[in-house]
């Protein structure tokens, strides 16, 4: 783990969780699996937080457990995990788009409290569903229930790890720490509840309920006597399969800058049949014949076949290679790569990169490079058709921050200086690397940043907030319009103005990092499928 | 700002005059009498003294050392490179150590031809905000960008009424020995709040595991952290007999500030404080 991982992971851990989780945290990425008490003793604080830290941690899926031998538990932290946290809202805006309002909240409930019960979930999301309905409407279990049994389906939620049962043959204290067992089939088995009862609102003096809560308390206080039927068996969100709908989004929007909308149809047609078949870190999708695919078409397309073979063609054709022809049969056995996909997408962002940096001249140069895999001083000159000055110039300001490497060629044995080839090439892999290093640093520094410009200004901040609290509370019990007045000119105009600019700051920065953050999911997959195949 | 240590012109002058073979005196070389952690290279004018200097002494070095070379005159400007002069250089070392001018690449492959203007030294750690040379692209703004922002807004602000967020805990007093009415009141019962209902996205509903857990908290230890003052933050719903316990409560146990508690004291309790229990509150 990178200083650079360390600090954000040591960032994030302390906005979501507080510094107690924060430091232990930190401390197991920093220093592998280590059993509680080293842990304890390492870090300075009581057994106590420790353990609640850990709880909370493991909790979440941050770390895990493990038994050793002689039965010491050691305890291991993820810190790709924690770096996914950063992408949280993402994750509940595309479920947003796919699910609408219950799926978004089973997702959010769901990443907030790191693992549920089916049933507590639903209650939790219609409860605030109904919060949001009008005066008189609640939201059925059984609608949200529904949705959360088709996230189960695309395997947007899956189920964790369960504990086994025990036999009752098995002799001995039961082990310290339980292993978890998941079986690959029941992961997305949704368990058959029958969830009666509708979403309750907050306020028990519900003037249009009147007449039901007499009768609905009784049933209420059973249930919650009765014993939760699906306990034990908890969910959480599967990041990973928002990874792929990330990515295929990403190809498929590539494809539509490049040719046009149709063809990204297609693609996307393509990758939503292979989306449940393919595992999800497979370099190629299953091949599809075009007939398949013809008949998946959504229904508002009514191309012919004969169009579509064409596109199909041409996007084989394509020297980006997003699609390949892998056989005949069928009307054609079509492939997405999806390796090739991700590394021509990874590239782009590595030109764009270099484009936004340094100019378009040095952009051209770094697309040339790139094209010719190897070049010589000369040559770049001679082919960008840049005079030899400018060329040098920005050859070595790519050079110093790593973009471009030097390749030597020796012509004698001795590797004499003089007598030997210096090649620019571009090591993409590297060179994803160095930016994702970047990246990391930059999101360190802006919620850095962000956190010194709330606190300076914290004072003023609190003001705001009890002044608004003021006035909300007088207006609910009925206030005149002179005495709000006065209320809201406690905060005179040079400190709304200060207030404005630091909310305006902290939402320029917030939108960085969310930027920043889509960056790294592209160069993390990159780099991770660049690691499979090796 | 760095510390600049004071200069006076007549600590800069060494006591010896630096002289050479024939015993001309040569041109003082400027000892500046930075100590070592001062010069951490921010001082631009410090290095280029020194580098013109050396450069001065090495001309004069050669002039006064002779030519070996039978090649005329060649003074090395500095700025510019002279690809002839580097193997003579060698040589006019005087073999104090063979190839000692050369440099280990050849000039003409990387670029460099003859008599072009070397680039300018650098004297200084790059600064900490480099000047950019184009404008950054403007942030995704619409309705994906604004719903994404104000999501991770209010994620932040819930996960810290979780009950995952875990506060830093306080030291227990040992309550013989400080006057009793320094102790905290039992937080009462939080009654209903009157519930405003958001605009986009509904409040979260772990009211009431927050209130076991700060009854408990206010039990055993006696500072707390204003969490209602966060509430209040988030979510914008507040009632106003809690607002004044707030009100009461935060001069009382203000974390953040940087002031001891016995700052706020009026004196009264000068001598029943224990020295023990000084370093409570001071973060």
């Amino acid at each position: 783990m990178t200083q650079a991982e360390i600090k954000l992971c040591s960032l994030l851990l302390q906005e979501h969780f507080g510094e107690i989780v924060e430091k232990i945290g930190v401390h197991l990425i920093r220093t592998g699996s280590q059993p509680l008490k080293v842990i304890a003793h390492d870090t300075g604080t009581s057994l106590d937080q420790v353990k609640k830290a850990l709880c909370v941690l493991i909790q979440h899926n941050l770390v895990i457990y493990q038994v050793h031998k002689r039965g010491v538990v050691e305890y291991e932290a993820q810190c790709s995990r924690v770096l996914q946290m950063l992408r949280y809202p993402r994750y509940i805006y595309t479920t947003k788009t796919l699910y609408s309002d219950p799926g978004e909240l089973i997702v959010e409930e769901l990443l907030l409290n790191g693992k549920l019960t089916m049933s507590a979930v639903v209650k939790k999301v219609a409860d605030r569903l109904t919060e949001t309905m009008e005066d008189g409407k609640t939201m059925d279990y059984a609608e949200v229930s529904n949705t959360f049994a088709r996230l189960a389906d695309t395997h947007f939620v899956q189920r964790c790890p369960l504990v086994p049962t025990t036999d009752n043959s098995d002799p001995g204290p039961p082990p310290p720490a339980p292993t978890l067992v998941i079986n690959e089939k029941d992961m997305y088995l949704v368990p058959k509840l029958s969830l009666i009862g509708k979403g309750k609102r907050r306020r028990s003096s519900d003037e249009d309920a009147a007449g039901e809560p007499k009768a609905k308390r009784p049933k209420h206080t059973t249930d919650n006597k009765e014993p939760i039927p699906d306990d034990g068996i908890y969910w959480q969100a599967n990041l990973d399969r928002f990874h792929q709908h990330f990515r295929d989004q990403a190809i498929v929007s590539a494809v539509a800058n490049r040719m046009d909308q149709t063809s990204s149809e297609i693609v996307r047609t393509m990758l939503r049949m292979s989306e449940i078949t393919t595992p999800s870190g497979a370099p190629f999708t299953q091949p599809l014949s075009s007939n398949e695919i013809f008949r998946s078409l959504p229904v508002g397309y009514n191309i012919s076949k004969q169009v579509l073979d064409q596109y199909l063609t041409l996007l084989a054709d394509d020297p980006l290679e997003f699609v390949g022809k892998s056989g005949d049969s069928g009307g054609g056995m079509y492939v997405k790569d999806l390796h090739k996909a991700l590394a021509s997408l990874a590239t782009a962002t590595l030109e764009s990169v270099v484009q936004e940096r340094f100019g378009s001249r040095c952009a051209r140069i770094f697309r040339l490079v790139l094209q010719k895999k190897h070049l010589e001083q000369k040559q770049v000159e001679d082919f960008a058709m840049i005079p030899a000055k400018e060329a040098k110039d920005m050859l070595y300001k790519m050079l110093s921050e790593n973009f471009i490497s030097l390749q030597e060629i020796p012509k004698t044995p001795d590797h004499a200086p003089s007598r030997t080839f210096y090649l620019y090439t571009v090591n993409i892999l590297s060179a994803a690397r160095m930016l994702l290093h970047r990246c990391y640093k930059s999101i360190a520094n802006l919620i850095e940043r962000r956190q010194f410009e709330t606190k300076e200004n914290k004072r003023l901040l609190e003001k705001s907030q009890r002044v608004e609290a003021i006035i909300a509370s007088m207006q609910a019990t009925g206030a005149e319009e002179a005495q709000l007045q006065e209320i809201e000119e406690m905060i005179t105009a040079p400190e709304r103005q200060q207030l404005e600019t630091l909310k305006r700051n902290v939402n320029k920065l917030d939108a960085s990092e969310i930027q920043v953050d889509e960056t790294i999911f592209l160069l993390e997959s990159y780099i991770e499928s660049t690691m499979k195949r090796l | 700002m760095p510390f600049f240590p004071s200069l006076s012109v007549g600590s800069l002058v060494p006591s010896r005059s630096f002289q050479d073979s024939r015993g001309r005196a040569l041109p003082l070389p400027l000892f500046l009498d930075w100590p070592r952690e001062s010069t951490n290279g921010q001082l631009p004018e410090a290095g280029l003294e020194r580098l013109r200097l050396k450069e001065d002494q090495r001309i004069w070095s050669w002039l006064l050392l002779g030519l070996r070379v039978g090649e005329g005159q060649q003074v090395l400007l500095p700025g510019s490179l002279n690809t002839q002069a580097l193997p003579t250089m060698a040589s006019r070392g005087g073999g104090r150590g063979r190839g000692r001018g050369q440099l280990t690449f050849n000039t003409e492959a990387v670029g460099i031809g003859k008599g072009d203007a070397l680039p300018p030294p650098t004297l200084q750690p790059s600064p900490l905000f480099p000047p950019l040379e184009f404008h950054p692209v403007p942030l995704p703004s619409g309705e994906e960008g604004e719903y994404v922002l104000a999501l991770k807004q209010e994620l932040r602000g819930a996960m810290r009424q979780l009950p995952y967020f875990i506060r830093p805990a306080v030291p227990k007093r040992d309550w013989r020995r400080l006057p009793r009415e320094l102790k905290i009141r039992v937080r009462k019962l939080q009654k209903e709040r009157i519930t405003i209902l958001l605009p986009k996205r509904p409040p979260k509903t772990t009211e009431d595991k927050e209130e076991t857990i700060q009854k408990l908290e206010t039990l055993e230890k006696k500072e707390e952290e204003v969490t209602s003052e966060e509430d209040e933050e988030k979510e914008e719903e507040e009632e106003k007999e809690e607002e004044e316990e707030e009100e009461y409560d935060e001069e009382e146990h203000e974390e953040e500030t940087d002031y001891i508690m016995s700052y706020f004291d009026n004196g009264e309790d000068f001598g029943g404080d224990s020295d023990d229990n000084m370093d409570e509150a001071i973060y």
